[in-house]
């Protein structure tokens, strides 16, 4: 069925086709949204779940992997300062091998306070041993909730769905919900290998000596490194049953492009208005959205970049005494490979300001204009 | 002649606790798990934040509990029994007791606030903790259930500890949980009991127990009971229980309180002590003591 509805919304569809067992959130802009419909479904008997309406983020990720470790399917949602706070139980979710679900909305971190978007927070997050997609459109926001519920439980690792504030978050769109016969045929009950339960007592995420620490951490990054195959054939198994494939990345225009610009979330749309624009005075741009950030899809990354000769990477974070933090990841995955593309690296978009066409055609300018890459950040719309 | 006197044995033969964990001698704490779990029996699930308890469980691959345990992050004991309790109910599990087992550290201090969280949401779970009155597991550091005068790591003989300890019982009491209790190693009919009663009522439980920690209070592994018992006799740690913050009940009547010197010259914590600085403990002890007499008179 079709609905218009706002990407907070698209999350609580999402973890209301997903079957959702658990959910246990605290309050804090732009989320909110997401945990007001969720209530509203648990209070009206739409979702079978219980909503513990915990006093903090902390104790919202502690309830859903207390309750993730019963054997319970769980969710929340958060943003910004919030997910700081949980940050010390992201490590515990995939260090204990939990497969959560949440909503992270991109909000900038504080001070000055800000509740517009920026990457920082979730970024900041990028070595807690989470799977990150970063989503640009609402339907995808729903779909990919349930595509991560599959592949968080098939790996045991937990999964964060990020989309930016407001351009995402408070954005209508129309987004077909899909029927719950149909997505209860892809997303089975949540089945744990080991669970919480007098009947098969175990000590979970006890002491853990340096004899045997190492080889769960091993054991992780495997479990990681199979991530982009599982997305590959989650998506696809998506797309037979809804029509819609579910990638690692979104790729526009990207065969035959002799510059591309490289983006995430909402920004990679406004990059494909400058892409058509570029084409038609006869460059031939393209657009990579990365939608899975981790762990990284190297492969997809450099089949594509490979052959092009140059790459603009649009970031909408910093890593304060280094670069953008895709730029980064884009110039790792490139390294060493038989065709390096120049690489650019642009900051824009900081606590909110907007991306807009002009943003990308003063990029496109620039890159146009080197033959190489003069400075490592290019600053887009700073006034300096 | 003498008439043939019986004693009925009210504590559980069942043990749950094994023996080969890696408690200290004479350690209170441990002593206090095997009660427990004596009166809540093997269908208990446990949640245990960083604290003694963390390690006295024994490394992995070993535990020496036959009941599962959730090891939680330091501040999340009430949070992580909240989401076991949702999920094991989300799961079909309904009976199952979730028990949080947390120092004074983990619930005086930096696990309050979650505390406070779910006995206001009157979470269905039992929170117990056992208070050895300071930070012990990383090397006695103070907390805010160090009592006044105590000696610790961070409070020197130079600087000993110059606050209360914090009224743990009244922040609970306040929240007008179903039940609020303490107990006491040297009580084990007094405890076991209060674990059953807890065990029977639906909703936020809190049971204090005092756990004597001889490598923190410098004082002798055979003397924990003893200490315990004093504790108690002198009033300074007295046994009683709140029901939904109005009922309160002496649950041992001392008709005449031993002075607090004699529970403090067993412990190398007080050894600095001049005799007007445990005059001014007496005094504390006494005013504590009368209030709470006032309360349960009520």
């Amino acid at each position: 069925m079709k609905k218009v509805i706002m990407g907070n919304h698209a999350l609580s569809y999402g973890a209301m086709l997903s079957r959702a067992q658990v959910i246990a959130a605290y309050p804090i802009t732009p989320q909110t949204q997401v945990v007001e419909l969720l209530s509203e479904m648990c209070a009206d008997g739409t979702l079978n779940a219980k909503f513990i309406k915990v006093e903090s983020e902390h104790s919202a990720m502690a309830a859903c992997l207390g309750a993730s470790l019963a054997g319970a399917r769980t969710f929340t949602a958060t943003s910004a300062q919030g997910l700081a706070l949980m940050h010390e139980l992201l490590h515990w979710a995939s260090g204990g091998r939990l497969p959560v679900v949440m909503g992270n909305i991109n909000r900038a971190m504080a001070p000055g306070w800000s509740i517009w978007t920026d990457q920082n927070d979730s970024l900041s997050q990028r070595d807690t041993g989470w799977i990150q997609f970063y989503c640009a459109s609402n339907q995808e926001v729903l779909d990919t909730v349930i595509q991560a519920f599959k592949v968080s439980e098939k790996l045991m690792i937990p999964s964060m769905i990020v989309l930016d504030a407001f351009a995402l978050s408070h954005t209508y769109e129309v987004v077909d919900v899909p029927d719950q016969d149909k997505v209860d045929a892809y997303l089975p009950p949540f089945n744990p290998p080991f669970r919480l339960t007098p009947d098969d007592p175990h000590a979970f995420g006890g002491l853990t000596s340096p004899e045997h620490y190492m080889e769960l951490r091993y054991k992780l990054q495997k479990d990681m490194e199979k991530v982009p195959a599982l997305v590959e054939e989650t998506g696809k198994e998506y797309e037979k049953m809804f029509g819609r494939y579910l990638g690692q990345v979104d790729e526009y225009l990207c065969d035959d492009a002799e510059f591309i610009f490289v983006t995430s979330g909402t920004a990679g749309y406004t990059a494909r208005v400058v892409v058509d624009e570029l084409r038609e005075k006869g460059i031939k741009a393209g657009n990579l959205r990365i939608k899975l950030f981790r762990p990284f899809p190297f492969e997809k990354v450099r089949s594509i970049l490979s052959k092009v000769p140059k790459v603009a990477v649009v970031d909408r974070n910093i890593s304060y005494g280094h670069h953008g933090i895709f730029y980064q990841e884009v110039k790792s995955a490139m390294y060493g490979q038989p065709h390096q593309p120049v690489i650019f690296g642009f900051i824009t978009g900081l606590g909110g300001r907007d991306i807009t066409r002009d943003t990308f055609k003063e990029i496109a300018d620039y890159a146009l204009s080197k033959s190489q890459a003069e400075e490592e950040i290019v600053w887009i719309g700073v006034k300096k | 002649m003498t008439k043939e006197r019986k004693m009925t044995l009210t504590i559980p033969k069942e043990e749950l606790m094994s023996p080969g964990h890696l408690a200290c001698q004479g350690c209170g704490a441990s002593l206090a798990m095997r009660l427990a779990l004596k009166a809540l029996g093997q269908r208990t699930v446990v949640c245990i934040p960083a604290c003694c308890w963390a390690v006295i469980d024994g490394p992995f691959p070993h535990s020496s509990l036959d009941i599962p345990i959730y090891h939680c992050a330091f501040e999340t004991a009430a949070s992580s029994a909240s989401g076991v309790k949702a999920g094991l109910e989300m799961v079909g599990d309904t009976e199952t007791t979730v028990l949080a087992w947390a120092g004074d550290g983990g619930t005086f201090d930096i696990g309050l606030q979650a505390l406070s969280g779910a006995a206001e949401r009157n979470e269905d779970i039992i929170y117990a903790c056992y208070d050895n009155e300071a930070y012990m597991n990383t090397g006695i550091q103070r907390s805010s259930a160090t009592p006044l005068g105590a000696w610790t790591t961070t409070t020197p003989v130079k600087h000993y500890k110059k606050h209360p300890k914090k009224d743990i019982i009244g922040i609970m009491a306040a929240h007008r949980i179903p039940y609020v209790a303490t107990a006491s190693v040297a009580y084990p009919e007094d405890m076991v009991k209060k674990f059953k009663k807890a065990k029977e009522i639906k909703g936020t439980r809190f049971i204090h127990i005092f756990a004597p920690c001889p490598a923190g209070w410098k004082s002798r592994p055979e003397d924990t009971i003893k200490l315990a018992r004093l504790a108690v006799q002198t009033g300074y740690f007295p046994l009683y229980e709140v029901e939904y913050g109005e009922k309160w009940t002496l649950n041992l009547k001392i008709k005449e309180r031993k002075p607090i010197a004699e529970y403090l010259k067993l412990q190398g914590r007080f050894r600095h002590l001049k005799d007007d600085e445990i005059a001014m403990i007496q005094k504390e002890v006494d005013a504590n003591w009368e209030r709470l007499l006032k309360r349960c008179e009520q």
